[in-house]
Order: C-alpha cells, then sequence, then structure tokens
C-alpha cells in the first residue's frame, strides 16, 4: 500500500511538471487540436456528402470515430514526452531521487491523458456545430466519454514502450505515429467494414478502434442497426470489448514499460 | 576516518567495450575525491554506478556505509547526483524545478518551497526564479542543477564533469560555489578532464584509462610525478637543438627530450620563472635566439604521457 501511495504522491508531482509545459507552451494544445478539427470538417463535408445511412445521420456516425482516432493519436505525446526525457537527462535525475519507479510513467500518461481530455472538449464544440448530437442521456453520454478515455490511456501506454525503446525525440515522433494509420483506419471509425474483403473485415471487426467508436455510438444513440456495426461478437457486445480491450492493453503494456523504463534508463 | 564511499573491483562492460575494469576506490568522509581521465576513460560509467542508476556486472559499492546494489532506496536518500548535462527541465522556472526535486525528495510542501529559495539564494539565482530556464544562460543552467542535487543538504554528492561545456569565465565561478557552498563537510566526488579543475577542487586525485586507476595522489603529488611546470624553447634551426638542450638540463637538472620535428625542446622546470630567466641570458650567451619560450603548466595530456607514454588525444569514442 505504501509503494502505491508513495507512486501515486510521486506520479502527481510529475504530472504538475508535465502540465506546465501544456501552459508554457500553449502551440502543443493548439496544434494537436487542428487536426481533429479538421478531419470533423473535411469527414463531415467530404465523406459526408457521399455517405448516406440508412437510419443515422454521418454527422453523428462520424464523431464517435474520431473522437476514438484522436485519442489514439494523443498517444504519440506519450512516445514523444519520454523519449525527450530519456534524451536529457531528466530520468537520470529522477532515477537518482528517493521516489517511486513508477512515478515517470505515471505522471507522464496522466497528463497526456488530461491533455486528451481537453482536445476532446474542443472537438465536441466543432462537432457540435456540425450538427452532430447525443440523443440519450447524461448518464450514458458520460459512459461513452469514460470508454474513449478509458481507451486513450490504454492506449499511451503502449506509447510509453516505444517512446522508451527509440530514445531519441525525431525517431518517436515518426514511430508513435506510423503505426496509428492501419489502426485507425482499418475500422468502422469512418466507413463501415461492410464493403471490406473477408479478412480484412475480421480485423477490423476486431479491431479495438471499432469496438470503441461502436461502444460511444450505442451509448450515444448515434448508431443504426444495420450500418456499420460488422458482424460477429464485437458487432453485439462493443462496449463489453471496449472496455476488454482497454484492460487487456493495459495489463500488458504497464508491466511492460516499467521494465522498458528501468533498462533504457540503466543503459 | 570512515570511508563515505567505497567501491571495490567495478566491472562494466558495454559489448566488447570494458567501460570499467577492476577499478577500486574509496573516498574518506568530508574529503573531496577527483577522478580525471580523458573522454572514454570510464569516468561517468563509475559515478553512474556508485549514484545507483546502473549496475555493475561484477563488484562491490558501498555509500554512507550502505550497500548500493542491495539497498539503492537507502543510498537515493542520502546523495546528490549533478550530471554531465543539466538535468534541469526548460519549461519550468527555476523555482519550480527545485520544488519539484524537493517534492520527489519527499520533503513536505511548505519545507520544499522554503529549501528551494534558500537554494537559488545561494546560488545566485534568486532573480532569475520566476523566469522558465530556456532563457538560463549555460552556468546559470548548471548552477541549478547543482543546486538540485543539494537540496537536501546530502551528505555524499555526486558532480560528473560539472564545467565541461562552460565558458572559462563560468567555470571560474562554478569553481568558486564548489569550494565554497559544496565541500564544507559533504563528501565530494567528482569526475573531470581538466588537470586543473582536479588541482582547484580535489584532495585525492586518481587518474583512470581504459577504466583502470593508473594514478593515484594529492594533485601535488600527481603534478611533481608529471613534472608540474615544464619549460619549452622552439628555435628555427634543428642544429641548434643540442645546444638548447644542453642548456637546458643544466640550468633545470632534468633530462631534456627532443621533438625534432616541430624543433622543440622541453624540461620539467620546478625552478618556475627563475629558471627562465636563467635560460634565456644562457641562450642569448650561446647566440641562439629562440623562435619561442615560456613555462607551460601540465595538462592532462601531460599527465598521460608521463604515465602511459601515450597522449589522451586521437583517442577515439565518447564518454561511456
Amino acid at each position: 500500500m505504501n509503494a502505491v501511495a508513495g507512486a501515486l504522491h510521486d506520479g502527481w508531482v510529475v504530472t504538475k511538471r508535465n502540465l506546465i509545459k501544456i501552459k508554457r507552451v500553449p502551440d502543443l494544445v493548439i496544434f494537436s487540436s487542428i487536426q481533429p478539427i479538421m478531419f470533423v470538417l473535411l469527414f463531415a463535408y467530404v465523406f459526408g456528402s457521399a455517405i448516406h445511412p440508412a437510419g443515422v445521420n454521418y454527422k453523428d456516425y462520424l464523431m464517435a470515430g474520431i473522437f476514438t482516432q484522436t485519442v489514439a493519436f494523443g498517444s504519440a505525446l506519450t512516445a514523444i514526452g519520454l523519449a525527450d526525457d530519456l534524451s536529457k537527462g531528466i530520468v537520470d535525475r529522477f532515477r537518482s531521487l528517493p521516489m517511486s519507479r513508477a512515478a515517470v510513467l505515471i505522471g507522464r500518461t496522466t497528463s497526456d491523458l488530461l491533455n486528451n481530455v481537453l482536445v476532446v472538449v474542443v472537438m465536441s464544440s466543432c462537432g457540435l456545430l456540425v450538427g452532430w448530437r447525443i440523443h440519450t442521456d447524461p448518464l450514458r453520454a458520460a459512459g461513452g466519454l469514460a470508454l474513449l478515455f478509458l481507451f486513450g490511456y490504454a492506449m499511451s501506454w503502449i506509447a510509453a514502450v516505444i517512446g522508451l525503446s527509440v530514445r531519441s525525440v525525431e525517431v518517436a515522433q515518426q514511430a508513435g505515429f506510423l503505426w496509428l494509420f492501419p489502426l485507425t483506419f482499418l475500422s468502422n471509425a469512418f466507413v463501415t467494414t461492410d464493403g471490406l474483403p473477408a479478412a480484412l473485415r475480421a480485423v477490423a471487426d476486431w479491431n479495438p478502434v471499432s469496438s470503441v467508436a461502436l461502444a460511444m455510438r450505442d451509448l450515444w444513440g448515434n448508431s443504426a442497426a444495420g450500418f456499420g456495426r460488422g458482424s460477429g461478437f464485437p458487432a453485439n457486445h462493443p462496449v463489453l470489448m471496449a472496455v476488454l480491450w482497454s484492460a487487456a492493453i493495459t495489463a500488458i503494456f504497464l508491466p511492460l514499460s516499467i521494465v522498458k523504463y528501468r533498462r533504457a534508463a540503466s543503459r | 576516518m570512515a570511508d563515505a564511499i567505497v567501491a571495490e573491483g567495478l566491472v562494466k562492460t558495454y559489448g566488447s567495450v570494458r567501460a570499467l575494469d577492476g577499478l577500486d576506490l574509496r573516498v574518506p568522509e568530508g574529503t573531496v575525491f577527483g577522478l580525471l581521465g580523458p573522454n572514454g576513460a570510464g569516468k561517468t560509467t563509475c559515478v553512474r554506478i556508485l549514484a545507483t542508476l546502473l549496475r555493475p556486472d561484477r563488484g562491490q559499492v558501498r555509500v554512507g556505509d550502505i550497500d548500493v546494489l542491495t539497498h539503492p532506496d537507502q543510498v537515493r536518500r542520502i546523495i546528490g547526483l549533478s550530471g554531465q548535462f543539466a538535468a534541469v527541465d526548460d519549461n519550468l522556472t527555476g523555482y519550480e524545478n527545485l520544488e519539484m526535486i524537493g517534492r520527489l525528495y519527499q520533503l513536505g510542501k511548505a519545507q520544499a518551497r522554503q529549501r528551494a529559495h534558500e537554494l537559488l539564494e545561494r546560488f545566485e539565482l534568486s532573480d532569475a526564479a520566476a523566469r522558465p530556464v530556456k532563457t538560463y544562460s549555460g552556468g546559470m543552467r548548471r548552477r541549478l542543477d547543482l543546486a538540485g542535487a543539494l537540496l537536501t543538504s546530502p551528505p555524499v554528492i555526486f558532480l560528473d564533469e560539472p564545467t565541461t561545456g562552460l565558458d572559462p569565465r563560468s567555470r571560474l565561478g562554478m569553481w568558486d560555489v564548489i569550494n565554497e557552498r559544496v565541500r564544507s563537510g559533504t563528501t565530494l566526488l567528482l569526475t573531470t578532464q581538466y588537470l586543473e579543475e582536479a588541482d582547484r577542487l580535489a584532495d585525492e586525485v586518481m587518474v583512470i584509462d581504459h577504466g583502470r586507476a593508473i594514478a593515484q595522489g594529492t594533485p601535488d603529488e600527481l603534478k611533481r610525478q608529471v613534472g608540474g611546470e615544464r619549460l619549452e624553447v622552439e628555435v628555427a634551426h634543428t642544429a641548434e637543438l643540442e645546444t638548447v638542450r644542453g642548456v637546458l638540463e643544466k640550468v633545470c637538472g632534468e633530462t631534456a627530450s627532443v621533438d625534432p620535428e616541430v624543433r622543440r625542446v622541453s624540461v620539467p622546470a620546478a625552478g618556475g620563472v627563475g629558471a627562465l630567466v636563467e635560460v634565456v641570458r644562457q641562450l642569448d650567451t650561446a647566440e641562439v635566439v629562440p623562435l619561442d619560450i615560456g613555462l607551460h603548466r601540465a595538462t592532462l595530456d601531460d599527465v598521460f604521457l608521463a604515465l602511459t607514454g601515450a597522449a589522451t588525444t586521437q583517442r577515439k569514442g565518447g564518454d561511456q
């Protein structure tokens, strides 16, 4: 218990340090918001003009997908931030202090989670402007957001492993983003998976991004019975799958990143 | 006097490179120990092991009579480390950097605040306390990093090349700071590439190369071993070299070394300026007009030449 309390205390100190950076370098939030806003506008009007799903407004369908993609991309910040701290020797300083070994990772993932919240707030306003609406109650609305941030937090731990493996900020920038394109596009985030070849379709339907997006749509009344659900177990239990995916990712990558942190920093 | 730092038989290899090859050292409590060596000698590796950042492949380490390998957490409470690159956060102010370190040393909020202000005052950074560190000069960043290492007044402090990369003026300032504000009562181990720095700061110096100690003693003993100051004379004609050698050996009473390629003769000159004047006088009588003549303080290169016969230049590879 003592170790957990220590990790939380020290993790919060490091979180505050990272948040100060968001405050001092506001360009960072501004630019990490511009891309999702751009995506909302482009997809809503370009794809939206071509795709007319039966029973649901495409803008309603789209927003859950873009939210999911955005928090996934937000995880790249974790990779970049950790690579930066390692290369500047700040991690060495931290490791020579009598503080929790998990604090740097907890602090990084927590501040990136808060950054994600900030970006999602900006995007929601944009979505509301172009005509997206949540059609259910506040409880379900909050439930959808909770699933979204849980998934973003889980993704941060994958990114942590990447950032600690590459150790250079430039490589982290590339490696942290690259894999996110297939991950987010090979899903139901923007269009239905129904038209994909069978093998790809299975991948897309079991993609955690699909489950998270579908879960949010269901919770927000943004989904239509026949459109973009995919098939099989994930199509019928998106909320369960979203929770399981996030839990599984965290369970694998959190301990892995702590092991990586110890090794990376002691080279 | 008890030993604050003890390392025995330290070995650390990176692939085929032996960064440390059986290093032993002992630093008595309250003294300043200088680890002197060129890039890649193993200085940083040694400090990282002592400061709990790195585990050696073999060997024993005790700091403050605590085993570093089995109880690193306890060791971290009694040490301060200031690494080769000032590990301060650019986006935080000087005050915020120190307050954060205080909190991570597990000081209470009020105490962390108070210590941060005290240290900023002591290191003459009060005026810049509220400015983000990215606006600081190199010297200020180093002072802030050093202040971080001293925040809880730890009994043992490690400084890894505290002045590397600083301009000569900031270096002098840093030496004053270390002499006046760091060394009183604490045990300090510092690494350096500069003989002069070891001379100014350390009670005891160990020269290391390829991860092994090649000499140890007080700075004075080392300089005596190297020959302290050297008198060098450069002439225009190779024919004059023998005359010069004769004069230098007679005046200084030591064997001179001749480098025909650059037509330079040099000899250890314990007599200092007096010897220089006498040599000028005798060369004048012998009608030799030197191109250049002067006294040169021993450098790290001289130490290495004297100890190993190999200069430190032309070495490859960075610091491990």
